[in-house]
C-alpha cells in the first residue's frame, strides 16, 4: 500500500477548484493502488475550516499546516515542506496546473531531484511507471510521456478529472512546517486580486473574450456585462488588446497567455489568429461574433455571427439574462 | 551583471505540425525554426539590463545540434555577448535532465542572473527554471511579468489566475520570464554583422538521468468549421436557442 498526496491549493484564504480536482485524482490513484489521500491545506490561521470540502472530495487525511508564514503563497517553505513528505512511501503528488500548482511542483522536484509531469491531462498508473498526456505544440499536439520516477509528481490541467463527492469524514491532523516559514530566500510580498470578472479564466466554464474589434477600452464593459448575464463566466482577451492595455496581461488568451478550455468561449471582435487558436481551440463550444464573413474565427466556430459587436452584445446579454431566468 | 539566459530552438508555432512514421517525433518538412517565444523575451530583457547599466555581460546557452547555433547567433545580433552549445542530437524532454547539463555549465562561472523562458512553446514542459535553481542551489522566481534588478536584489510581479503577487529574493537568481514583461527586438544589420565575431563555444552536454521519456505523439480530433447562425443582433434568438438546445450550455 502507498499513499497518494494532493496539494489543495488556496489563494487569500479561498480554497482553488484545482485543488480539489488534485484530490479526485490522487484518490483515483489511492483507489488502485490501495492507499490512502492524505490531502494539504497551507495557510493562516483558519485555513483548515477547508478540511471538510476535501474530505468530502476524497481526502482520507487532511494535514493542515496552518501558520502566519503562509498568508501568501510561500514557495520555499511549502515545497520542503511536501518533499520531507511525500519522499517517504507516496506513489504520487498531485497539483493544480494553475500559476501557483506549476510553480510549487517544480519547486518540490527540484528538491527531490526528481523529474515530473507537468500540465496532465489524463494519467495511468502501471507497475512502477505512470503514463501522463500533456498538450504540446500551442495544444495542437498530444504527447504521451512514461513517467519512472517515484514519487510521480504531477501537475494536472483544470477540467482534466471532474470532482465527486462521497460521504467520507477525512480525519485531520495538524502538520507544520519543515524550515521556518520567515527564514526563506523567496518572499512573496503581496498577493491581490486584479479585480474585474470574479471567476477566473482557469475556473470558468464560460469564457467571454474580447479583440481589438471592440475599439476602444471601455467598450469591454459590453464583454464584462455578457459574462455577468451567463453569471458563471470569466472574461479573457487577445494579445492585440492586452498590448494596448487595454486588459491586464493575465487576461490573454493564447499561445503566450492562458491556454483554456471552457463549456463555451465566446470571441467577441476577434479575428482568429493561429497564436490566439492555440489557447482555446480545444473549448466545447465556440461562438463567434465579427463583422468581417471571412475573419479565421469563424473556421473554428460552432456558431457564428456575422455583425457587429457594440450592436450585437447588448441585445445578447439581453437574451442570455431572459434565458437564465433573471 | 553577469546574465545567462537559456534558450531552446523551437519550430515556429503558426503550422498545423504532422507527426513523422515513428509515431513519436514531428514531421520537419519544411518547418521553420526560431527561440522560443518567452526565451527571447528573456534574451532581451538581460540584453536590457547590461545596455542600462551601461555594463555586464550576457551568455546565451543552448542545448542540442548544430542547428542551434543559428539560434544563438540570432542572440547575438539581439546584443548578446557570448554563447554557448551544449551538444546533444536527440531531443531530450526531461527537464531534469536538461536542468542538470544547464546546471554543470553555469555553475561556479559568477553568474549575478539566471534567465529562462517560463516554458518552452513545443513541448509545454514548465520545469527547466525550477529545476535549474535547485541544481545550481539558487533562489528561484518564476513566470514573471515584471522585473527589477535595480537594486541588486530581484523584485517581480507574477500573473496568476486574476490576480497577480509581488515577489523579492537576493541574487544570484534563477528567473523565468513571462508574457507582458518585453517583446524581443529585430536584430538590426549592424548587430548581424557584430554577431559574426562574437564567441561561440561549443561543449558536450553532460544531461543527467532521463526519467520522463516521450512515447509517442497524436493529433487531437480536427475542429470541424460550424455554421453562420445570422446577421447582426437579429441572429441573436436562434443563436441564443442553439446554445441552449444544441450546444447545451445555457
Ligand atoms: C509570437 C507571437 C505570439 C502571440 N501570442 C498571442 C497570444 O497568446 N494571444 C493572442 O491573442 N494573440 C497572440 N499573438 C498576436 C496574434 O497574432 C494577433 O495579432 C492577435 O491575436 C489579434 O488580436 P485581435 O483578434 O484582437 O485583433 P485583430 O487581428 O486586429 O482582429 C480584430 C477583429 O475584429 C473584427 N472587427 C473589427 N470591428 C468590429 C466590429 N465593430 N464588430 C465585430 N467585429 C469587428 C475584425 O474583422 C477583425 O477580425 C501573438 C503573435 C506573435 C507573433
Ligand atoms: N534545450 C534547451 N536548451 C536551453 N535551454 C532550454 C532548453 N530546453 C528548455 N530550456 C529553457 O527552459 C525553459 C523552460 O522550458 P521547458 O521546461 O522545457 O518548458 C525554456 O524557456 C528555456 O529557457
Amino acid at each position: 500500500m502507498s499513499n497518494v498526496f494532493a496539494f489543495a491549493e488556496t489563494r487569500l484564504g479561498k480554497l482553488r477548484r484545482g485543488g480539489i480536482e488534485a484530490v479526485t485524482a490522487a484518490r483515483q490513484v489511492a483507489d488502485q493502488v490501495d492507499g490512502h489521500v492524505h490531502a494539504m491545506l497551507a495557510g493562516p490561521a483558519g485555513i483548515g475550516e477547508h478540511a471538510a470540502v476535501l474530505a468530502r472530495h476524497g481526502a482520507d487525511v487532511v494535514l493542515v499546516l496552518e501558520h502566519d508564514g503562509f498568508a501568501n503563497y510561500n514557495p520555499e517553505a511549502l515545497a520542503a515542506t511536501i518533499a520531507a513528505r511525500v519522499g517517504s512511501g507516496y506513489r504520487a503528488a498531485f497539483f493544480a496546473a494553475s500559476a501557483q500548482g506549476h510553480d510549487l511542483v517544480a519547486r518540490t522536484a527540484g528538491v527531490m531531484g526528481l523529474s515530473y509531469a507537468s500540465d496532465v491531462t489524463s494519467f495511468a498508473f502501471g507497475g512502477d511507471a505512470a503514463t501522463v498526456t500533456h498538450p504540446g505544440y500551442t495544444n495542437k499536439v498530444i504527447q504521451t510521456f512514461r513517467l519512472s520516477a517515484t514519487p510521480a509528481l504531477i501537475s494536472l490541467r483544470g477540467g482534466a478529472v471532474l470532482p465527486v463527492e462521497s460521504a467520507k469524514a477525512g480525519a485531520v491532523e495538524a502538520v507544520s512546517s519543515a524550515v521556518d516559514p520567515g527564514s526563506v530566500r523567496v518572499k512573496v510580498t503581496k498577493t491581490e486580486a486584479t479585480g474585474g470578472a470574479k471567476l477566473d479564466l482557469g475556473e470558468a466554464p464560460v469564457i467571454v473574450s474580447g479583440g481589438r474589434g471592440l475599439k476602444e477600452a471601455a467598450n469591454f464593459k459590453l464583454v464584462e456585462d455578457l459574462a455577468a448575464a451567463f453569471g458563471n463566466a470569466a472574461v479573457g482577451a487577445t494579445r492585440a488588446v492586452t498590448d494596448d492595455g487595454w486588459r491586464p496581461h493575465s487576461d490573454q488568451i493564447g499561445q503566450t497567455g492562458r491556454l483554456v478550455s471552457p463549456d463555451l468561449y465566446i470571441a467577441c471582435g476577434i479575428s482568429g489568429a493561429i497564436q490566439h487558436l492555440a489557447g482555446m481551440r480545444t473549448s466545447k463550444t465556440i461562438v463567434a461574433i465579427n463583422k468581417d464573413k471571412d475573419a479565421p474565427i469563424f473556421k473554428v466556430a460552432d456558431y457564428g455571427i456575422v455583425g457587429d459587436v457594440l450592436q450585437v452584445l447588448p441585445v445578447l446579454t439581453e437574451a442570455v439574462k431572459k434565458a437564465k431566468g433573471g | 551583471m553577469k546574465i545567462a539566459v537559456c534558450i531552446k530552438r523551437v519550430p515556429d508555432q503558426d503550422v498545423r505540425f504532422k507527426i513523422a512514421p515513428d509515431g513519436k517525433s514531428i514531421d520537419q518538412t519544411g518547418l521553420k525554426h526560431d527561440m522560443s517565444d518567452f526565451d527571447g523575451y528573456a534574451a532581451e530583457v538581460a540584453i536590457q539590463i547590461t545596455e542600462k547599466a551601461g555594463a555586464g555581460e550576457v551568455t546565451v546557452v543552448s542545448i542540442g545540434s548544430d542547428a542551434v547555433q543559428e539560434t544563438l547567433r540570432k542572440a547575438l545580433s539581439m546584443g548578446a555577448h557570448k554563447a554557448v552549445q551544449l551538444k546533444h542530437d536527440a531531443e531530450v524532454h526531461d527537464g531534469s535532465a536538461i536542468a542538470a547539463a544547464l546546471a554543470a555549465e553555469l555553475k561556479d562561472r559568477g553568474y549575478d542572473l539566471i534567465l529562462t523562458g517560463r516554458m518552452a512553446v513545443d513541448t509545454q514542459n514548465r520545469s527547466v527554471g525550477a529545476l535549474l535553481a535547485a541544481k545550481l542551489g539558487l533562489p528561484f522566481v518564476g513566470a514573471v511579468s515584471q522585473l527589477d534588478t535595480s537594486s541588486g536584489s530581484v523584485k517581480a510581479r507574477r500573473e496568476l489566475e486574476g490576480a497577480y503577487e509581488l515577489v523579492e529574493c537576493p541574487l544570484p537568481a534563477v528567473v523565468s520570464i513571462d508574457e507582458g514583461i518585453t517583446r524581443a527586438r529585430y536584430p538590426s544589420l549592424k548587430g548581424i554583422m557584430a554577431a559574426k565575431k562574437k564567441p561561440m563555444e561549443v561543449r558536450p552536454a553532460q544531461l543527467g538521468e532521463q526519467h520522463y521519456v516521450l512515447e509517442s505523439l497524436a493529433l487531437p480530433a480536427e475542429r470541424t468549421a460550424g455554421r453562420i447562425v445570422g446577421e447582426g443582433p437579429d441572429a441573436v434568438p436562434e443563436l441564443v436557442r442553439l446554445l441552449k438546445e444544441e450546444a447545451k450550455v445555457l
